[in-house]
């Protein structure tokens, strides 16, 4: 039990501060919430930076072009950015997250030269085509429909709930191949480029006013068969790989930045007088030690990818079932705090609070997280 | 940073899970609820173990190990439900005598401001209090039945409770005593014991889950119960990362939320698991009340929901 840097780490770490000290005070100011193509601009902009400085990709193997960094560099890195205000990953989440390391993990050697570069340089911004009306939770239910005629698989359906879908330019999208076969067997991975006739964006407006989600209308879209990752019908393992490869480095900005929200709440009830009641103070002081322990249960994550190279998947919901639930607990006792002003979306806390009730839902549910827990890692019996 | 634990804290856990389930299983658990006199034997067999003099020096016949030995070490007591005051010998080991080895019990308890109780077995030779400020004196007190009557009838059936004297007493013989230490030391042993039981009751609860049938299928296959044990692990867990960071940075704060999470994790685990047990959890034979009873006794002792709550609360105004 160390939770001693090593001097590489800790040099690491002192470099990356000394970069990030002179490259934020370079960036243009940040884009209004609501301007996505300002916040693409942003965010890549960022991403381009990251990528000459060489930070970009640091947890991506270094033969898919990224440092190869360890999960603690990581962390060190997500921290850090964290600590000096730097922009978050943002509109090229799923591209680094998600889209990029399928690639680098399963994609040809054509495929990884074509799409991984972009990713990393911050030119090209990918979503994810998952979710369907008829498939969330039960993600293996997804109808989208994909025929192959010649070199090219002719797709229609309907994905939604796809964030940053009106500024990306790639989709990595699941369809069914072969409506015959299991569930799990008849799905493929395709890369679907956002331009191709057919495609229709319809923004949806989530319950924060923004609309960073949309659904994804596909009407005989043309896509080439080149585009189709690994093997047709092995769709659901080919999407499993990355799902199951958490570094358990998932919240580890989100969690700093809450230890901030959280002070800075406290400070907020002791100037405006509700400091004084002892049961904020205790639901405060609660929520601190909750925090705590997040940043300790991420590093003992992060420490298991170490040895092992990977956090098994149900190590990453027992994090998240308690994550999501203690940020929507700060943001509710943060409007404790703010009394009517909580009724003002413009405060930053009132915001936040908003988008938190997406925590338990976005990404598997709570729900389903305690079903993943309690059957992955308990052994109770699969029920319905 | 590797977090995780080392092979050689592992094998040590190990061994410690491995002895109390051969010397204090199911049955001598039942035994002691009859009888609640602490195993002599036994308790000399955990000072051989190193359980007590774990910490001091190898100069002075000590294990010399650290706080996050000592943690894996408790946890497996609290897991196992061994009663005695074993917090009380592991801090006063190498200061009274005989304790280091087993030979002798004793208690330790916190002036004003902790529960005024003390976990008090017939057989503790001699009572440690802990004053509430850091300066104040320690005391030692030689326990008389007469004195300390009328007793508790403690809601632990293994747990026996006597009043905290109020004056009087010795000095404690020795060097000063650094008393925030020692209290930070005691809730962070409380806590490993508190997380032991809550990763017992987890346990407990799933095993009886994938048995007991009901409409035709294990209950744990519902989930309404699949899910209180899911949270159950989660409440365990996030205890565990805390207890062992706690044990690692021994800082105040971290303490204290290691205690708050323990607590938190013990008491609600150990109310799940009696309530995935159905009737069967309601009696006197299953041994999660005895769980829930220590947890909650646990809980009061060395900074109660209240304490660490407020002090966390203060630190964030500093921090
Ligand atoms: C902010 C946000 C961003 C998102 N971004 C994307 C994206 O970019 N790409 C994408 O593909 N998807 C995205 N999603 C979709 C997300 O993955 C789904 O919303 C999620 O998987 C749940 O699916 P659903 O909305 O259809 O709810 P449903 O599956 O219909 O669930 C409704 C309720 O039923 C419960 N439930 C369902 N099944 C079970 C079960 N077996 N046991 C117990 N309870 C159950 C759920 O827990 C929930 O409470 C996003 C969602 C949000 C909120």
């Amino acid at each position: 039990m160390d939770l001693t840097y090593t001097d590489e780490e800790e040099e690491f770490r002192a470099g990356l501060r000394r970069w990030l000290a002179t490259a934020l005070p370079t960036l243009p100011p940040p884009p209004d919430p609501h301007d996505w193509p300002g916040r693409r601009a942003y965010d890549t902009a960022w991403q381009r930076m990251l990528y000459d400085a060489g930070y970009a990709g640091l947890h991506w193997p270094a033969d898919a072009g990224g440092r190869g960094a360890t999960p603690t560099q990581h962390l060190i890195f997500l921290e850090e950015s964290e600590l000096a205000g730097a922009p978050y990953v943002g509109a090229n989440f799923v591209g680094l997250l998600h889209a990029g390391p399928t690639l680098a993990a399963e994609g040809s050697a054509a495929q990884r030269a074509r799409w991984l570069p972009p990713i990393l340089r911050g030119d090209e911004i990918w979503c994810q085509g998952f979710s369907e009306p008829d498939a969330g939770s039960d993600l293996a239910a997804l109808r989208t429909r994909a025929v192959r005629d010649g070199d090219d698989y002719v797709v229609t359906g309907s994905k939604i709930w796809t964030s940053h879908a009106e500024v990306a330019d790639w989709c990595e999208l699941l369809v069914r191949t072969d409506p015959d076969a299991p569930r799990h067997r008849g799905i493929t991975w395709l890369a679907l480029p956002m331009d191709a006739p057919g495609v229709t964006v319809r923004p949806l407006r989530t319950l924060a006013g923004s609309t960073e989600f949309a659904e994804v209308f596909l009407d005989e879209v043309r896509i080439p068969a080149a585009y189709r990752v690994g093997a047709e019908n092995d769709g659901w393992r080919v999407t499993m790989v990355t799902l199951s490869f958490e570094r358990g480095t998932a919240f580890v900005g989100e969690v700093v930045a809450c230890r901030r929200v959280l002070g800075a709440v406290a400070r907020t009830a002791r100037e405006n007088g509700r400091w004084d009641d002892a049961v904020l103070r205790r639901r405060l002081g609660r929520l601190a030690a909750e925090f705590t322990a997040l940043w300790r249960l991420t590093q003992w994550n992060v420490s298991a990818a170490e040895r092992g190279g990977g956090v098994p998947g149900a190590g990453a919901s027992v994090f998240k079932l308690r994550y999501s639930h203690a940020r929507q607990e700060l943001y509710d006792a943060a409007a404790e705090v703010l009394g009517a002003g909580a009724l003002d979306t413009d405060h930053e806390w009132v915001a936040a609070r908003l988008s938190s009730l997406s925590y338990t839902i976005a990404a598997g549910t709570s729900q389903i997280q305690r079903n993943i827990v309690a059957e992955r890692i308990l052994g109770l019996p699969k029920g319905r | 940073m590797d977090f995780r634990l080392t092979k050689e804290q592992g094998e040590l856990q190990d061994g410690m899970r491995a002895l109390l389930a051969g010397r204090f299983g199911p049955e001598r658990l039942r035994a002691a609820v009859a009888e609640p006199a602490p195993d002599r034997a036994l308790w000399r067999e955990l000072g051989a173990a190193g359980l007590f003099a774990l910490r001091l020096p190898e100069a002075d016949g000590g294990v010399g190990l650290g706080l996050p030995e000592a943690v894996l070490l408790f946890e497996e007591t609290g897991r196992a439900l061994l009663p005695g005051p074993l917090v009380a010998c592991h801090l006063l080991a190498g200061r009274l005598d005989g304790v280091a080895t087993g030979e002798r019990l004793v208690g330790l308890a916190q002036a004003p401001g902790g529960p005024g109780l003390w976990e008090h077995p017939d057989e503790c030779a001699e009572l440690v209090v802990l004053p509430d400020r850091a300066d104040g004196p320690v005391r030692v007190f030689r326990p008389d039945g007469a004195a300390d009557a009328p007793r508790p009838s403690s809601v632990d059936p293994l747990t026996p409770l006597a009043r905290v004297p109020e004056g009087g007493g010795r000095a404690l013989p020795g060097p000063a005593v650094d008393v925030r230490r020692m209290r930070r030391e005691a809730a962070l042993l409380t806590a490993a014991q508190q997380l032991g039981s809550a990763a017992r009751t987890v346990g407990k609860a799933v095993a009886y889950a994938r048995v007991r049938e009901q409409f035709g299928a294990p209950i744990g296959a519902f989930q309404a119960v699949k899910h209180l044990c899911a949270g159950m692990l989660v409440r365990a867990e996030t205890a565990r990362a805390a207890v062992y960071a706690a044990a690692v940075t021994e800082s105040e704060d971290e303490v204290c939320a290691a205690k708050l999470l323990a607590d938190d994790a013990a008491v609600r685990n150990a109310r799940d698991c009696l309530q995935v047990h159905g009737g069967m959890g309601f009696t006197w034979e299953a041994e999660i009340h005895l769980h829930l009873k220590r947890a909650w006794w646990r809980a009061e002792c060395w900074g109660g929901a209240r304490e660490t709550e407020e002090r966390l609360a203060a630190g964030l105004l500093t921090g």
